[in-house]
Formats: C-alpha cells, structure tokens, sequence
C-alpha cells in the first residue's frame, strides 16, 4: 500500500513567527520563531515547565497562539495531515482494532478501506494477535505502541510526540524509539519534546533548546551537541539545575 | 397458616392473573419512561457537558434539583396539562397507561440528564485533547463519549428506573388507579392495604423488591464483567 501523503500537496514547512502563548496573565512561552523542515526529526528539549508541550500543542492546533503567528506552508493547518502522540495516550474503551479505526471513520473513509488500513497497520506494528482485546487493558508499552500506530494509520506529513517513552521501561521506549525512526524514514515529519538526554541524542536532527518559555537554541543536533552556545544548554546538557 | 404471606405467596405460585396484569403494566409503563428519558436524556446530558452559552450553569442546578422533585408534583404538573381544561386536554390521554408513562420520564429524565453531565464532563477532560487531535469536534464527542462512559451511564439508567418503579404518586394521580387499566404495583399496595386486603399488597411488595434487587445484581454485574473487560 502506497502512502497516501505523496500525493498530497506537503503542509511543509511549518513556520512559526514570534508565535507566543499567554493564559491568565503568565506567559507560558513568548517570541519563537523557527522553521520545522520538511522530513527532519526536531527534538524540543528543556527542563520541566520549559513550555515542551505548550509549544507542541500551539504547533498541533490545540491551542492558538496568543501573540506571533504559526504558518503551514500550504496556508491551512490541514489537522488530518497532522497526528500526535500523547505522554500518556487515551484510547477508547473498545478493541484494539476499534481505536485504530476510529479516527479513519472520522475522516469519512469507506469501511472496506479502513479494514485493509486498520488489517495493514495491525500486521506492520505486530499487533494482530492483540486486535480483539480492548485497548485499556494493554500494559503501557503496548498503549503506547497502539497510539503510534493509530497515528501511523492516519497518514500524516508530521507526527507531533510529547514525550512519548517518559513512561516506559528501556525496552518499551526502545520499540518506540524504533517506530519514530521508521516513520521518519518514510518522509514523517517529526517533532518530538523528551527530556530524556540519551533519547534526544538518538533520535534528533534538529535540536530546539527551550528555557523558561523561550527558544534559546534551534540548530542541528550534531552541532548542539558538540557544544550549546547557550549557558542554559550548557548546564542542561551537563545535568545540572537550570531554572 | 391464613397470613397474608401465605396469601401472597400463593397468589405468586398460582401466576393469579389480576396480578399477571397489574405486573405487565407496571413494567411496560416504567421501562417506556425509562426507554424515553434515554433518548432524550443521554444527548441532552452529553450537550450539557459539553456546550458553553449563557444559563448553563442554571440549566445545570434545575437539573440537580429536579432529580429530587417529588413525584406528587410531577402527577399535579402532568395532570394540569392533560385535564380537560389543561393545554392537552383535548388528546383524552388522562386516566391512561399513556400519562402514567409521561409522568414517570418527568421523574427519571433530570436523573439521567444529570448523571449522563457529570459521566461526559469528566470523560471530555481526560479525551478533549485526543479527540481533538484525531478529527474529533465537540460534536462528533457525543456518541464517543457517550460510549466510553457507558457502563456509568449504567448506573444512572438503573438509577431512574428505580426512582420510577417505586413511586405512587405520580402515576396515581394522572393514572387513576383504575382495576385492570391503570393500576400499578405500586398504586395496587396502597389500594389494597387501605382496604385490610393484605394478601396482594405483600405479593405485589415481594415481586417489586424481588425486581429491584435482580436489576440492581445484573447492573452490578454487568459493571464489574465491563470493568474487568473493557478497563
């Protein structure tokens, strides 16, 4: 089965301008201008309260941003191009099979189309002996893993994580590890928040560094590595404490 | 042994007919109103939870508080409106099976429009962001929601139907308590304690908790299988 994403115009890059976000009189994250390359893997890292998720929830559309402007490439925020992956995924109380469905039913997809999705994602993603069982009832590798391929299923030209292994042991954050780079490969955007050093040092392409609401560092992950300019991605980078 | 136990227990053993009927009717009229007040009540409830407009919060607090309202207010109201003077009068649905049923959705709908709020209210903030992000709006959230939290909703449906089966005043005053048209499990033990007739009033007392009980047992049950099934 080909991808259905080559033959749709890319809603790549994505650029953000001076994009800030404000609730209740505190800034949660204000100027970030930056540009999500098409097919690159980004890694948003910063500690706690950093503002990771608000950033991937303003570049997702689950919020708007209350100052700057976020702008995809083909002027719309096509939200069936994107997919995200939650720290903690919620799946529906229904079969394995079902979740996977669900969201290709909300696309209006035909049911003998989203059979042959929902039977070709099972078998890539190893989770046809699960498809019967209800989802909740997975361990938390396996959720996980469901959720991945849930956006998998949807065909997205960029796959947002937020933190998608924090609550994983090694080799359920490894399988996941895996699938990010498989996405990836096949021409998935990605961008992803961890705090997780080793995590960001395998997977990034880019790295954006935030810090108290702000991006201090975007640059390619070789060159943050090798030495932030940052004081902040210094310390981070060290281990120590930044506030 | 000429107790009105013995009475009633050989009254149930014999499937006396005058109690087959007065049983049938009972259960046909409280799970209409009960079949009603889901229809209306579990959209109604998810809309509740979900919408945001001006008096909501009012709408909310009526809702509470006519989950206590007291079934002999609910017969008044439904008589005013279905006597001969009333709005409805003209439909002729007074002293009938008909009004009994409206009667009782009264009592049971503001149960199950409440407990359907608070079910999809706390679903939404766990699903809001995930149904958002597959393609999910507000609307589309409804019947998802409404699904996910069905063995909640459960509850409250049970909880309705027993609010409804265990009340007299409503479906006395727009029913009538007329022998073999209108009277119910209910109406028939107040009718026939008044009247020393023990021996019915204890049958009809036994079947109803009998009822109360095996519906509740099944409800428990079938919440614990979906727990343990559906996580």
């Amino acid at each position: 089965m080909r991808p259905v994403r080559d033959l749709a115009p890319s809603i790549l890059p994505l650029v953000l301008e001076g994009m800030g976000y404000a609730v209740g009189g505190k800034t949660l994250l204000s100027d970030v201008s930056l540009v999500v390359a098409s097919g690159r893997r980004l890694v948003v890292m910063g500690a706690n309260g950093a503002g990771k998720s608000v950033f991937l929830r303003l570049c997702h559309g689950l919020i708007e941003p209350t100052s700057g402007r976020r702008l995809w490439a083909d002027g719309a925020a096509r939200a069936e191009a994107q997919a995200m992956v939650f720290q903690r995924p919620v799946l529906l109380r229904r079969s394995v099979a079902a979740n996977l469905d669900y969201p290709l039913a909300l696309k209006g997809q035909s049911r003998g189309m989203r059979a042959e999705i929902v039977a070709h994602t099972l078998d890539r993603f190893g989770l046809t002996a699960l498809a019967d069982r209800p989802a909740r009832l997975l361990s938390g590798g396996e959720q996980q893993r469901l959720a991945l391929a849930r956006a998998w299923a949807m065909r997205p030209q960029v796959l947002f994580l937020d933190e998608p292994s924090s609550a994983l042991d090694p080799s359920a954050t490894r399988i996941i590890e895996e699938m990010v780079e498989q996405f990836s490969g096949e021409g998935i955007t990605i961008v992803m928040t961890t705090h997780n050093l080793g995590q960001a040092r395998r997977l990034a392409q880019d790295v954006a560094f935030l810090h108290r609401g702000r991006l201090i560092e975007h640059r390619p992950a070789a060159d943050f590595f090798a030495g932030p300019e940052a004081p902040e991605a210094r310390a981070f980078l060290a281990g120590d404490l930044v506030w | 042994m000429d107790g009105p136990f013995a009475t009633a227990l050989s009254l149930i053993a014999s499937g006396d007919p005058a109690l087959m009927q007065i049983i049938s009717l009972s259960l046909r009229v409280t799970l209409t109103a009960v079949l009603i007040a889901c229809v209306i009540g579990l959209p109604l409830g998810a809309a509740l939870a979900l919408a945001r407009f001006i008096g909501r919060g009012a709408l909310i607090v009526v809702f509470n508080a006519l989950m206590g309202l007291p079934p002999v207010v609910a017969g008044l109201i439904v008589y005013l409106m279905l006597s001969r003077s009333g709005p409805f009068g003209s439909l002729g649905l007074l002293f009938t099976p008909s009004a009994m049923i409206i009667a009782q959705t009264l009592l049971i709908l503001p149960i199950v429009v409440s407990l359907t709020r608070s079910v999809v209210e706390d679903l939404w903030v766990e699903y809001r962001e995930q149904l958002h992000s597959l393609g999910a709006g507000r609307l589309r959230a409804v019947p998802t929601l409404l699904w996910d939290g069905r063995v909640s909703l459960l509850t409250g449906v049970l909880a309705g139907f027993g609010r409804a089966s265990a009340e007299v005043g409503a479906v006395l005053i727009v029913g009538g308590n007329i022998a073999g048209h209108t009277r119910t499990m209910t109406t028939a033990i107040t009718l026939e304690t008044a009247r020393g007739q023990l021996g019915l009033a204890v049958a009809l007392g036994i079947i109803l908790m009998t009822l109360t009980l095996s519906l509740n047992a099944a409800a428990w049950g079938a919440g614990q299988w979906a727990r343990g099934r559906l996580g």
